[in-house]
C-alpha cells in the first residue's frame, strides 16, 4: 500500500498509457476501415462497416478513458497540452463526430442523401486520423513553433493515417472473405511500407529535438538492452510483408495473424516513444509526479478502476466472441 | 468579445445539443425492454416490430449523444481549466465513475443489442437491453451528482483554494441530488413518451394502422399520462428544496424583487432589471406565498437581499414559465389522450395531430428546465466555491470563436438531418403508399 501510495502518479500514468495504447489499436482499425471505404463500392462498403458495427463505440469509449483520465489524474499537463492543442482537437471531434454519426445516417437517411454520409464517414476518418497524428507530432516536438516543427507534425498526421489504414486493413483481412479480403491483402501491403516510412520519420526526429532523449537511448550501457526494441520492430515487418505476400489463403485458419502483427507492431512503437519521454508527461517541460494530483482522489479512482476494469475486459471479449468470425451482414433483427 | 463569454456560450451550446439525445435515450432504453419483454411474454409480433423500429430511433439517437458527449469531456478542459485545478478532487473521481461504470457497459452491450438477435439466445438479447438501459441510467446518475454537487456543494474542505474530498457519501448524496435525478429521469421519461406518442400519431394519421403503431401509441400515451403528475409534484418538491439552498435562484424564477408576505404568483411578466421591477404582470394574488410556504402570507426571499449577487433575471424567469408550462400542456393532452382511449379505443384526428405537435415538447421542456437551473446558477459555478469567472480559459478569443461557429455548424445541420430522418424512418416503416397493410401480409409478417 505504501510502495503504491508514493508511486500512485506512475500508476495512473501506466493506467492512461494503457489506454491510450487500447484507443489507438481500437479505434484505429475503425478508422483505418473508414479510410478504406474510400476504395469501395457501396455493397463493399456495407460490409466493411459490417465488420466495426458492432465494436466501434466501445473502441472510442477508451479515448474518453483516457483523456479523462489525464483530466483527473494530471490536471496541470491536461490544462497544458489541450490549451496548446486546442484547434487540432476541435478538428479531430468535428471528425469523430461526422463519422459516428453517419453510421447510421449513411443507412436510415433517404436514398439520395446516403451517399453522401458515406463521404461523410470517409471525411470524418481522414480527418480524425489526420488530426490525432498532427497532435502527436506537436506534442513530440514539445509543442515548439516553427516550419520544420509543423512540417513534422503535418508528416506525422499523415504516418497515423497510414498505420490506422494498415491496422484497418489486417482488420479486414481477419473478418471478410472473398474479393474484399483479396483487396485488404493489396490494402494492408501498400500502408504497411508507409508505417515503416511514419515510423523510421518519428523514431529518427524524436532523438533529434531533444538531447535528453538522444542520451536516454544512445549512452552506454542504455543502447545494448533497448536494441532489442527497433530490432524486434525491424523483425515484425519483415515477417509480416513476408507473410501478406502469402496472402489470401484458400485457408482461413490464419487470417487473424496480420492483425495480431499490427497490435504488436503498435505496442512497440508506443513503447519507444513511452521510454523517450519518461518521466516527463509534458516533453520538457512538466514531469508526471509533478502534474500529478491530490492522492486521496487518485486512491477512490483507482479502487473503482481495479475493481471494474476486470468486468470491462470480460464483456468486452464476450462480445468480441458473439461476433467472431467472418462479418456478413448487418441487421437488427 | 469576451473569451469567457464566449466559452460560455460554446459549453452552453455544446451540452444543449448534448442534452437532447441522452434525455432520449435514457427512458427509450426501458421503453426498448418494456416492448421485448411483452413480446417475450405474448409471442405477439407486434411488440417485435415495435421494438425493430424504436430501435432504430435509440441507435441514431445514441450515436449523437455519443459524439457530442465525446466533445463534453474534451470541453471540461478547454473551456474550465480552473474548474478541475480547484475541484477536480471531487469531479475527478466521478467522471471517472461515470466512464467505468457506465460507458463502457453501454457502449459494449449496445453492439449485441443492435446486432446480437440472431447471434445469442433471447434471454441474452433481453440481459443486453437491460445492461444498455441500466448504463445509460447510471450515467445520468453520475453526472448529476456532479451537476448537483455544484449547485449544493458537501462533504468537501477547502485547502489552499482547492477542494478535498472529506465524506463521499455526503458528496454523492448531497442537498438536492435526490431531486434533481428524479426530476431529470422524469423529464426523461416525458421526452420519451411523446416522441414515440407523436410518432406514432403521425403513422396512425398516415393510415399506416398496423398493430405495431397501436401498441407503440397506447404505450406513450399512457407513459406521459402516468408520469407527467409525478413530474409536476417533483418539481414542486425541487422547488422548495432549491428555496433553502439557492434562494436567489427562486426569488428570479418567481420574478420576486422584495422579501415580503402574501407573494402573489406572476404568471406573466416583462422582468426590468434596471428598474428592479416588473412590467405588465398579470398575477395571482398569494398565489407563490402558497407554493413555496404552503400559506397565503408566507414570507418569499425577494432578488433586492441579493443586489449584484443574482443571476440575470429575465432567463431564468422566462425559461422557468415555459418549462411549466409545456408541463402543463402536456399534463391536458396526455390525460385528455388517455381519458379517449380508454373510454373509444381510438383518439380523434384532432388530438392526434396535437400529439403530432407535441412530439418534440420534452425536449422544449428540459432545456428550459437546464436553462432555469443553470443560468439561475451564476455568478457561481460551484455554489459559494468557485465563481464561473475564476474557472474560465485562457484561450484567445478568435479561436473560441471559430470553434463554436464550427460546432454550430455541425450541429445545425446535424438536426435537420437527425429529424428528417426520424420522420424519413416512420414514413419508410409503413411501406410504400400509406394503405394499411392487407390482413395476409400481417400474417406473412408474423410468420417470418
Ligand atoms: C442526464 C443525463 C446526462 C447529462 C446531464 C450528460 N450526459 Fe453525457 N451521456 C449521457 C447522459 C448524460 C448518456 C445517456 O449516458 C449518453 C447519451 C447517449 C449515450 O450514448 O450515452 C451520454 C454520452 C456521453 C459520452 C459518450 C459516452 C460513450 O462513448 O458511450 C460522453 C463522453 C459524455 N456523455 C460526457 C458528458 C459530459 C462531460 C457531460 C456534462 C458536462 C454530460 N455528458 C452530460
Ligand atoms: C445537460 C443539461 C445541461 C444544460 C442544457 C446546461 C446548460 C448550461 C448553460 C445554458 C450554461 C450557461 C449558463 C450561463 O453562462 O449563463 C451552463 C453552464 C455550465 N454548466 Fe451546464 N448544463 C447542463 C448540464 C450540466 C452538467 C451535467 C454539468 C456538470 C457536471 C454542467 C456544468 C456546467 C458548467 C461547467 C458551466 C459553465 C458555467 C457557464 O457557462 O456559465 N452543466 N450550462
Ligand atoms: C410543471 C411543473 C414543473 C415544475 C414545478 C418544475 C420545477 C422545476 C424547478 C423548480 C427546477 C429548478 C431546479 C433548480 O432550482 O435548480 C426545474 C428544473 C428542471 N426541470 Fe422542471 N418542473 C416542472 C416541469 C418539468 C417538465 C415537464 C420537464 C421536462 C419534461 C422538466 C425538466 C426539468 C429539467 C431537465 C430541469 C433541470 C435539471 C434539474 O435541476 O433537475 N420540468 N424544474
Amino acid at each position: 500500500m505504501e510502495l503504491i501510495s508514493n508511486n500512485l502518479p506512475i500508476v495512473f500514468a501506466g493506467l492512461m498509457a494503457i489506454s491510450i495504447l487500447a484507443y489507438v489499436i481500437l479505434d484505429g482499425y475503425d478508422l483505418g476501415v473508414g479510410m478504406l471505404m474510400a476504395r469501395g463500392d457501396r455493397s463493399e462498403r456495407d460490409r466493411m462497416i459490417a465488420t466495426i458495427g458492432p465494436f466501434w463505440d466501445a473502441n472510442e469509449t477508451w479515448l474518453v478513458l483516457g483523456i479523462g483520465l489525464l483530466l483527473v489524474a494530471f490536471p496541470a499537463a491536461h490544462g497544458l497540452v489541450l490549451t496548446e492543442l486546442y484547434l487540432p482537437v476541435a478538428l479531430m471531434l468535428l471528425g469523430l463526430t461526422l463519422r459516428g454519426v453517419a453510421f447510421e445516417f449513411r443507412v436510415k437517411a433517404q436514398t439520395r442523401f446516403q451517399n453522401a454520409w458515406d463521404r461523410a464517414f470517409i471525411g470524418g476518418s481522414l480527418l480524425a486520423a489526420i488530426t490525432q497524428g498532427y497532435m502527436l507530432g506537436r506534442y513530440i516536438m514539445g509543442f515548439q513553433d516553427g516550419f520544420w516543427q509543423e512540417a513534422f507534425a503535418l508528416a506525422a498526421g499523415f504516418g497515423l493515417a497510414a498505420a490506422y489504414t494498415f491496422v484497418g486493413s489486417t482488420w479486414l483481412i481477419a473478418k471478410t472473405e472473398g474479393e474484399l479480403q483479396a483487396r485488404a491483402v493489396l490494402w494492408a501491403r501498400a500502408s504497411l511500407l508507409l508505417t515503416l516510412a511514419g515510423m523510421i520519420a518519428v523514431s529518427l526526429a524524436t532523438p533529434l529535438v531533444s538531447p535528453r532523449i538522444f542520451d536516454r537511448w544512445f549512452s552506454f550501457p542504455n543502447i545494448i538492452g533497448l536494441a532489442s526494441i527497433p530490432l524486434m520492430t525491424g523483425a515484425l515487418f519483415l515477417s509480416l510483408w513476408i507473410f501478406l505476400r502469402r496472402m489470401p489463403r484458400t485457408d482461413h485458419s490464419l487470417d487473424l495473424v496480420p492483425f495480431l502483427g499490427a497490435m504488436a507492431l503498435f505496442t512497440l512503437g508506443f513503447l519507444g516513444l513511452a521510454y523517450s519521454f519518461y518521466p516527463y508527461i509534458v516533453p520538457e517541460k512538466l514531469t508526471i509526479r509533478a502534474a500529478a494530483s491530490a492522492t486521496e482522489s487518485l486512491w477512490i479512482i483507482l479502487l473503482g478502476a481495479v475493481f471494474v476494469l476486470p468486468f470491462i475486459a470480460g464483456y468486452t471479449a464476450f462480445s468480441y466472441y458473439v461476433f467472431r468470425g467472418k462479418a456478413r451482414e448487418l441487421r437488427y433483427d | 468579445m469576451d473569451p469567457i463569454l464566449l466559452a460560455r456560450i460554446q459549453f452552453g451550446a455544446n451540452i444543449s445539443f448534448h442534452i437532447l439525445f441522452p434525455t432520449i435515450t435514457i427512458a427509450l432504453g426501458w421503453v426498448l425492454l418494456f416492448f421485448k419483454l411483452r413480446f417475450n411474454a405474448t409471442g405477439n409480433e407486434a411488440w417485435m416490430n415495435a421494438y425493430r423500429f424504436w430501435v432504430k430511433v435509440f441507435a441514431l439517437s445514441f450515436a449523437l449523444g455519443v459524439v457530442s458527449g465525446i466533445t463534453m469531456s474534451f470541453q471540461f478542459g478547454t473551456n474550465w481549466p480552473g474548474f478541475m485545478e480547484h475541484v477536480g478532487n471531487i469531479a475527478g473521481p466521478l467522471l471517472a465513475y461515470e466512464v467505468l461504470t457506465a460507458f463502457f457497459l453501454e457502449a459494449t452491450f449496445l453492439g449485441i443489442m443492435l446486432f446480437g438477435f440472431r447471434r445469442v439466445p433471447g434471454w441474452a438479447h433481453t440481459l443486453a437491453t437491460f445492461l444498455v438501459a441500466f448504463g445509460t441510467t447510471m450515467s445520468a446518475f453520475w453526472i448529476l451528482v456532479l451537476n448537483s454537487w455544484m449547485h449544493t456543494p458537501a462533504g468537501f474542505e477547502m485547502r489552499e483554494g482547492v477542494a478535498h474530498a472529506t465524506d463521499w457519501m455526503a458528496i454523492i448524496f448531497n442537498p438536492s441530488m435526490p431531486y434533481r435525478l428524479g426530476h431529470m429521469l422524469l423529464a426523461s421519461g416525458l421526452t420519451c413518451a411523446f416522441l414515440i406518442a407523436g410518432l406514432s400519431a403521425w403513422r396512425w394519421l398516415r393510415q399506416d394502422r398496423g398493430e405495431d403503431v397501436r401498441l407503440a401509441l397506447r404505450a406513450g400515451i399512457w407513459l406521459a399520462a402516468a408520469l407527467i403528475p409525478v413530474q409536476i409534484l417533483v418539481g414542486d418538491l425541487h422547488g422548495l428544496n432549491t428555496l433553502e439552498h439557492q434562494p436567489a435562484k427562486v426569488a428570479a424564477m418567481e420574478g420576486n424583487w422584495e422579501t415580503r408576505g402574501n407573494v402573489p404568483l406572476v404568471l406573466f411578466a416583462i422582468p426590468n432589471e434596471r428598474e428592479r421591477r416588473n412590467d405588465y404582470a398579470i398575477e395571482i394574488p398569494n398565489g407563490a406565498s402558497l407554493i413555496l410556504k404552503h400559506e397565503a402570507t408566507g414570507v418569499v426571499p425577494g432578488l433586492n437581499d441579493f443586489v449584484g449577487k443574482h443571476p440575470p433575471v429575465a432567463p431564468v424567469f422566462y425559461a422557468f414559465r415555459i418549462m411549466v408550462g409545456m408541463g402543463m400542456a402536456m399534463l391536458a393532452l396526455s390525460w385528455l389522450g388517455a381519458f379517449l382511449l380508454w373510454r373509444k379505443g381510438e383518439l380523434p384526428r384532432l388530438i392526434a395531430w396535437g400529439f403530432v405537435a407535441m412530439t418534440f415538447s420534452g425536449w422544449v421542456a428540459t432545456l428550459a428546465g437546464w436553462y432555469v437551473t443553470e443560468i439561475g446558477r451564476q455568478p457561481w459555478l460551484v455554489t459559494g466555491v468557485l465563481t464561473t469567472a475564476q474557472a474560465a480559459s485562457t484561450v484567445p478569443a478568435g479561436m473560441i470563436g471559430t470553434t463554436l461557429a464550427l460546432y454550430l455548424a455541425i450541429y445545425a445541420l446535424l438536426m435537420i438531418a437527425y429529424i428528417s430522418v426520424l420522420f424519413h424512418l416512420a414514413r419508410k416503416a409503413g411501406g410504400p403508399g400509406t394503405a394499411p397493410p392487407p390482413a395476409y401480409a400481417v400474417r406473412l409478417q408474423a410468420a417470418e
